[in-house]
C-alpha cells in the first residue's frame, strides 16, 4: 500500500517528531518538561489568537448552518434546481485571490460599500481596519461555504423516504409539523457532518483575511492561523510545536466525539 | 405568496453570490483610463470615493494582451499553477485509487481503525502539520521546489475518502460472484472497480482541481523563491495601481476553475454529497 507509506513519511512520523519536539528546548534539544506548554499558555499572541478563533467559529458556524438549511428546504421544493444550485456552488470555483481583490473594492475605506452607507446619510465604517474586519471574514466564509452546506443538507433531505412524509400528510400534520417532527429528527446525522466540515472549513478563511491583510491585520482577525504563520517565518519550534500538538489534540476529541453522537444515532 | 416571497429571496441571495464574479469580469474590459479615474481616491487617500459603474464605458480587451503577449513573469506562474495541480491530481490517481480499492474490497487487521485515521488526517488544517511538513521536506532537500508542494499533496486523504464511497457501493456478493469464477484480483480491479467508481473519481478530480487550483498556504511556506510561486500567491502582488492587469489576471485565474465547475458540477455535488450520506 504506497498510498499508507507515503502517509506515514509524510504526515504521521514527522508528526511524531514535533510531539517529541514539543517537550524540548528548541535549539539544544534538552529535555524540557512541559515547559514550552506552559510558555504559550502565558502567551498573549496565543491567547488573543485563539480567543479569536473560537469567536470566529462560534459566530459563522451557527449562521452557515442555519441559512443553508432554510435554502436546502426551500430548494427541495422546487422542481428545477439545477441553476440555484450552481449559483451558489459559483464561489467554490472563485480563487481566494480574486476575491481578495473584490473584496478590496467593495470594503475599503472609499469602497463602493461605504459610498452607499454615505449616500443613505449614513457614517463610512473602516472595514478592514477596526473590528468590522471580523464580519467581513464571516461574509467571505459564509459566501464561499454556503453552496457546499446546502448540496450536503440537500443529499440529507432528499434521503428521508416519501412514505414517511406521506404518513405525517395522512396524519394531518401541518408543514410546520412536519418540519419540526419529521425532516429534523431525520437530519441529525447530517447536521454532525456537516458541522465537522463547516468547522474545518473555517480554518480556510486563513487564505482571504492573510492575501488582504497581511501577516499582522486588525486585532479582531488576528487568527491561530496567522500566529502559526508567523511563528512559522521566525522558527519558533518550542512553541509551535508545543500548539501544534494541543491542537491537533483538541481537534481530535472534537472529532471523536460528533463521531460518538453521529454513531450513536445511526 | 408567501412562497413567491421566498423564491425571490432565494433568487435574490443567488444573485448577490455571483454578483461580484460579475463585477470581476465586467472590470476587466474597463479601459486603463476608466479604472484609474474610478479607482483612484482608493490610491491617493483623497476624500473622494470610488465611482464604478457596472458596465465598462469603453470595453477593451487590451489587459488581456498585454498580460498574455507582454508579461513574461505572468506566463511563468500560470504554467507554475498548471503543472503543480496536473502532478498532484495525476500523483493521486495512482496513490488513492487503489487505496480505496483496498479500504473497500479487502478485508484486513486494523481496517477500520486505519481508515478512522484517514477521516482524521483529512480533517486536520494545514496548519497543524506546517511544522512537522517543514521537517521532512528540509531533510529531503525539497524545499523551495515544486516536488516540496507535489509530493505530501499526492498522499492526501481526501480522495481516498472520497473515492471509498463509490466503491463501497459494489455489492459485494458480485465480487465473490467473480472471485469464484477464478478472475484474479487485478481483473476485479480494472473491469469492476474502476468502471464502476468512475463517478467517485472524477468527483475527487473536480474537488481536486478547485482546491489546488487556489492553494495558498504550503506554497507560501515552503517556496521562498517567488519565480516558483503559483497563480494564486502571484496575483495579490499586482497592486491597486495596475488594476487592468490585477482585474484581467483574476479573470484568467477564474477562467479554468470555472470550466471545470460547468463540466463537473454533477460530479462536484456527488462528490460533496457522498460525505454527507451514511455508509
Amino acid at each position: 500500500m504506497p498510498s499508507l507509506m507515503g502517509i506515514t513519511l509524510f504526515v504521521l512520523v514527522p508528526f511524531m517528531d514535533v510531539v517529541i519536539r514539543s517537550f524540548q528546548t528548541s535549539i539544544t534539544k534538552e529535555f524540557n518538561g512541559l515547559k514550552n506548554y506552559i510558555s504559550i499558555f502565558h502567551n498573549q499572541a496565543f491567547h488573543l489568537a485563539v480567543k479569536n478563533t473560537v469567536q470566529f467559529t462560534v459566530v459563522c458556524l451557527p449562521i452557515l448552518i442555519f441559512l443553508s438549511l432554510f435554502a436546502a428546504m426551500a430548494i427541495s421544493q422546487l422542481r428545477e434546481m439545477k441553476l440555484l444550485k450552481s449559483a451558489f456552488l459559483l464561489p467554490m470555483a472563485v480563487p481566494a485571490a480574486t476575491l481578495v481583490l473584490i473584496w478590496k473594492m467593495l470594503f475599503f475605506q472609499q469602497g463602493i460599500f461605504n459610498k452607499v452607507l454615505l449616500t443613505l446619510g449614513l457614517k463610512p465604517i473602516a472595514f478592514i481596519d477596526s473590528g468590522a474586519a471580523f464580519w467581513v471574514l464571516v461574509l467571505s466564509y459564509v459566501w464561499k461555504n454556503l453552496g457546499y452546506t446546502i448540496v450536503l443538507w440537500l443529499a440529507g433531505i432528499l434521503q428521508i423516504s416519501n412514505s414517511i412524509l406521506e404518513a405525517g400528510k395522512v396524519d394531518g400534520a401541518s408543514p410546520m409539523e412536519t418540519f419540526l417532527y419529521i425532516i429534523i429528527p431525520n437530519l441529525k446525522p447530517t447536521l454532525y457532518i456537516i458541522t465537522i466540515l463547516s468547522f474545518l472549513n473555517s480554518f480556510k478563511v486563513f487564505r482571504e483575511a492573510y492575501l488582504a491583510a497581511g501577516s499582522y491585520p486588525h486585532e479582531s482577525i488576528y487568527l491561530l492561523q496567522h500566529l502559526f504563520n508567523n511563528w512559522f517565518t521566525n522558527l519558533e519550534v518550542d512553541k509551535m510545536s508545543a500548539s501544534a500538538v494541543l491542537i491537533a489534540a483538541l481537534l481530535f476529541c472534537v472529532i471523536l466525539f460528533l463521531q460518538l453522537l453521529y454513531e450513536k444515532d445511526k | 405568496m408567501l412562497k413567491k416571497l421566498g423564491l425571490l429571496l432565494l433568487y435574490l441571495t443567488a444573485f448577490l453570490i455571483c454578483l461580484p464574479i460579475l463585477l470581476v469580469l465586467l472590470g476587466s474590459l474597463k479601459s486603463t483610463r476608466e479604472l484609474v479615474e474610478s479607482l483612484s481616491p482608493l490610491l491617493d487617500d483623497t476624500n473622494g470615493m470610488v465611482n464604478w459603474t457596472l458596465l465598462p464605458l469603453y470595453p477593451t480587451l487590451n489587459h488581456f494582451f498585454k498580460l498574455l503577449f507582454s508579461t513574461p513573469s505572468f506566463f511563468i506562474v500560470f504554467w507554475n499553477s498548471m503543472k503543480i495541480v496536473f502532478c498532484i491530481l495525476t500523483g493521486q490517481m495512482f496513490i488513492s485509487v487503489p487505496a480505496a480499492w483496498a479500504f473497500a474490497s479487502f478485508s484486513f487487521p486494523f481496517q477500520k481503525l486505519l481508515f478512522t485515521l484517514y477521516i482524521i488526517l483529512m480533517l486536520m488544517p494545514f496548519q497543524v502539520i506546517m511544522l512537522s511538513s517543514y521537517l521532512v521536506l528540509d531533510s529531503f532537500h525539497m524545499l523551495d521546489t515544486h516536488r516540496g508542494i507535489i509530493l505530501p499533496a499526492i498522499f492526501s486523504a481526501y480522495p481516498v475518502f472520497i473515492i471509498y464511497k463509490s466503491f463501497h457501493q459494489i455489492p459485494k456478493s458480485l465480487l465473490e460472484a467473480a472471485r469464484t469464477d477464478g478472475a484474479s484480483e487485478l481483473y476485479l480491479f480494472i473491469h469492476i472497480g474502476i468502471p464502476s467508481g468512475s463517478s467517485g473519481i472524477l468527483s475527487a478530480l473536480v474537488l481536486g482541481f478547485l482546491e489546488y487550483w487556489s492553494l495558498i498556504e504550503p506554497p507560501l511556506a515552503f517556496l521562498k523563491d517567488k519565480s516558483l510561486w503559483p497563480l494564486s500567491l502571484y496575483l495579490p502582488e499586482i497592486g491597486i495601481e495596475q488594476s487592468g492587469m490585477a482585474f484581467a489576471a483574476s479573470v484568467i485565474t477564474l477562467t479554468p476553475a470555472i470550466f471545470v465547475f460547468l463540466i463537473g458540477q454533477d460530479y462536484l455535488e456527488q462528490g460533496i454529497m457522498s460525505s454527507a450520506v451514511k455508509e
